[in-house]
């Protein structure tokens, strides 16, 4: 009896002095809403520690930047990256085509700089149309349970049966060409991985007690899943969508390369490649450039991806 | 371990059911008419609703299916839109050169993957692990299309010492035997051949291999450095034991569990990977055939291959699921009572 006494005191006065004025769930909300704040805080700073990681943050803002820039002022750019002039195709790298110019003539350089926009535009729209289906059907399979998480994740097995590269070229031969298309098809192959992850997390965290305590409090199944367990699991969830961007670019590229992906004039890297193909011994300056482009950015995004993980989970750090 | 693998082989039915629903899905539910990409933007609508039912389109979606599926369970995968051969021939006639070349580079990854992982784990934080891990980055990074290309820039168009394109020498080329010309020129005892063939796929598996290459670096150093700081790997050290013997024996041995579920996984996504490698290489196997085939909408044969590829890539993973029960009897045992 005192003891329970004593612990009925020592939370009242941590939560609230006053509890018959404040609804009981109160405290747990304004505790649930701090925790967050702190792990960014302390994961922003983890982040900063890495070289590796600024350097590609730094990067990929520059490649937002050029992106930005070169949709709302294209004439910034040394060349219109659109307008043929077959008396220059084929002209090696120069003081005035730094990356030479393609079969039409056009200039490599400016086209390259103008497929930033397409690449993050797929990556980044992709990744969030796999993020926010994937991300619910995972909660929902690992939360509810029974037929529901059986039903869901046989579907995902299925999806996961087939390579996703596979799996987003079936997609594209039956959607057609088009940036739009290429976004939905690779976005769609994407879900399952994150559908799985957030099943598996949210199954380690369904046991705990502040999932108990939810639920003990009345919250219903929407409020405990999108407020309570979620933000548990973000983390996860991020380290696997930074991934993720580098993942659609390169599957984004392939599409391109394979002459899916979007309709001429428009510069996307892939498509760049897979048009230069058939001149690679005459002008490999053309094929050059554009797949150290995809490279560098996928790199970028990947040494990122790593240093968000090691941030977030101080075990790997010490690697 | 008979029971697990039972159990198995009856979870992957409703997998296949699926894939073939999803694949089927796609090809004729969400697609557009191929007919007025098979008989040209010109035909007219008669001549268009001929071919349609000709080809069984104008059947109600379920009887399609189950048309699709009845074929598929025995056997037969359709006819082309535009040859009009069987879809099934075709492939099996394409599907060696995609093995032989999945085979090859699954090998080369494998190897050079975990020398690199090793040698990285036992040398950590030094010079040859900064190397290593660079490399497995960028190998992860690259486009496997852009790799290829350097390849062949390189090898074929600047040093001259590797063909581009195709599997064999036509004029080389066994007749008969498996269809996996590196097996068929050996039995036959044709070494000129032999190593033709060789010669040809060095380029395409290479190209293939390097992102799972990189994997397999990535999974086997992290896997050796848990396996390092164990206490039976300290144990064999203060016993005496050579160092490169309790590496070898003690640490790597162990540390195989994972790395042998990511080589499993990798070959996987080395078919994904082989059609855009194939593209690169004119490597005539499966994967060429049906970007070819996309191009054309013909339908019938992505269809075909699409499911075929699920298939092996269902079955890579079920031997993989057997291969990692038989390393670590604990998982089976879990996988019973459950």
């Amino acid at each position: 009896m005192t003891t329970e006494l004593i612990d009925d005191d020592v939370l009242l006065s941590e939560d609230e002095p006053n509890p018959s004025s404040v609804p009981p769930e109160a405290p747990d909300y304004e505790h649930a809403a701090q925790k967050p704040e702190s792990l960014w805080k302390d994961m922003w700073y983890s982040l900063t520690q890495s070289k590796t990681a600024m350097v590609s943050l730094v990067f990929i803002l520059l490649l937002v930047v050029i992106a930005i820039v070169t949709a709302v002022a294209p004439q910034v750019l040394p060349y219109n990256p659109y307008q043929q002039d077959l008396s220059q195709s084929f002209q090696p790298p120069s003081m005035q085509h730094w990356f030479g110019t393609d079969q039409q003539g056009r200039d490599i350089f400016s086209r390259v700089l103008v497929g930033t926009q397409i690449s993050l535009t797929v990556g980044l729209l992709s990744v969030a149309i796999s993020l926010a289906i994937g991300v619910t059907l995972g909660a929902v399979a690992g939360y509810k349970g029974g037929v529901v998480d059986t039903v869901i994740m046989r579907v995902m097995d299925m999806m996961l049966a087939i390579p996703s590269i596979l799996l987003a070229i079936a997609f594209m031969a039956a959607l057609g060409q088009g940036i739009d298309k290429a976004i939905v098809a690779i976005g769609l192959v994407s879900i399952p991985e994150y559908a799985r992850i957030v099943r598996s997390q949210i199954l380690s965290v369904k046991q705990s007690d502040y999932v108990a305590a939810a639920r003990v409090i009345g919250d219903n199944d929407f409020t405990i899943i999108f407020r309570h367990v979620l933000p548990n699991v973000l983390p996860s969830i991020i380290v696997r969508a930074t991934l993720g961007i580098s993942g659609a670019i390169l599957d984004a590229a392939a599409l391109g390369f394979l002459g899916l992906g979007v309709q001429p004039p428009a510069a996307e890297w892939g498509d760049m490649l897979g048009r230069g193909r058939n001149y690679i011994f005459q002008a490999p300056y053309a094929m050059i450039f554009p797949g150290l482009a995809i490279t560098v950015t996928v790199l970028a995004f990947n040494l990122l991806g790593d240093g968000v993980r090691d941030a977030l989970d101080p075990k790997a750090r010490k690697r | 371990m008979l029971k697990y693998i039972v159990k198995r082989l009856l979870l992957a039915i409703p997998v296949l059911l699926g894939v073939s629903i999803i694949v089927f899905l796609i090809m004729r539910v969400f697609s557009a008419d191929p007919a007025p990409v098979v008989l040209g933007q010109h035909a007219t609508a008669e001549a268009m609703k001929a071919w349609r039912d000709a080809n069984g389109l104008n059947d109600p979606i379920l009887v399609q299916y189950f048309n699709f599926l009845t074929g598929a369970l025995t056997g037969n995968l359709g006819e082309s839109y535009y040859t009009h051969t069987s879809v099934t021939a075709e492939l099996m006639s394409r599907f060696p050169a995609t093995v032989e070349l999945a085979l090859v580079a699954i090998i080369i990854a494998t190897v050079v993957g975990i020398v690199l992982g090793v040698v990285s784990a036992v040398h950590k934080n030094t010079f040859i692990d900064g190397l290593s891990m660079i490399f497995a980055l960028i190998g992860v990074s690259m486009p496997i299309f852009w790799s290829g290309i350097l390849l062949i820039i390189l090898f074929a168009g600047v040093l001259h010492v590797l063909p581009s394109s195709g599997r064999i020498d036509p004029l080389l080329q066994p007749v008969g035997g498996t269809g996996f010309y590196l097996i068929d020129t050996l039995l036959s005892g044709d070494f000129e051949a032999f190593f033709d063939a060789l010669r040809h796929v060095i380029l395409p598996a290479l190209a293939l291999s390097l992102y799972s290459m990189a994997v397999i670096t990535r999974m086997t150093r992290s896997s050796m450095l848990d396996t390092l700081n164990e206490d039976y790997v300290r144990t064999a050290r203060a016993k005496g034991l050579k160092k490169g013997r309790v590496n070898r024996h003690h640490a790597l041995r162990n540390a195989m569990l994972p790395i042998t579920t990511v080589i499993g996984l990798q070959l996987g996504s080395l078919l994904g990977g082989a059609m855009l490698t194939e593209t690169v290489f004119a490597w005539p196997g499966i994967g060429k055939y049906v970007v070819d085939s996309i191009l054309k909408s013909d339908f019938p044969v992505i269809q075909g291959a699409v499911l075929l590829i699920g298939v092996i890539f269902i079955i890579i993973n079920l031997v993989v699921d057997v291969i990692y029960a038989y390393l670590d009897p604990r998982i089976k045992y879990s996988q019973e009572e459950g």
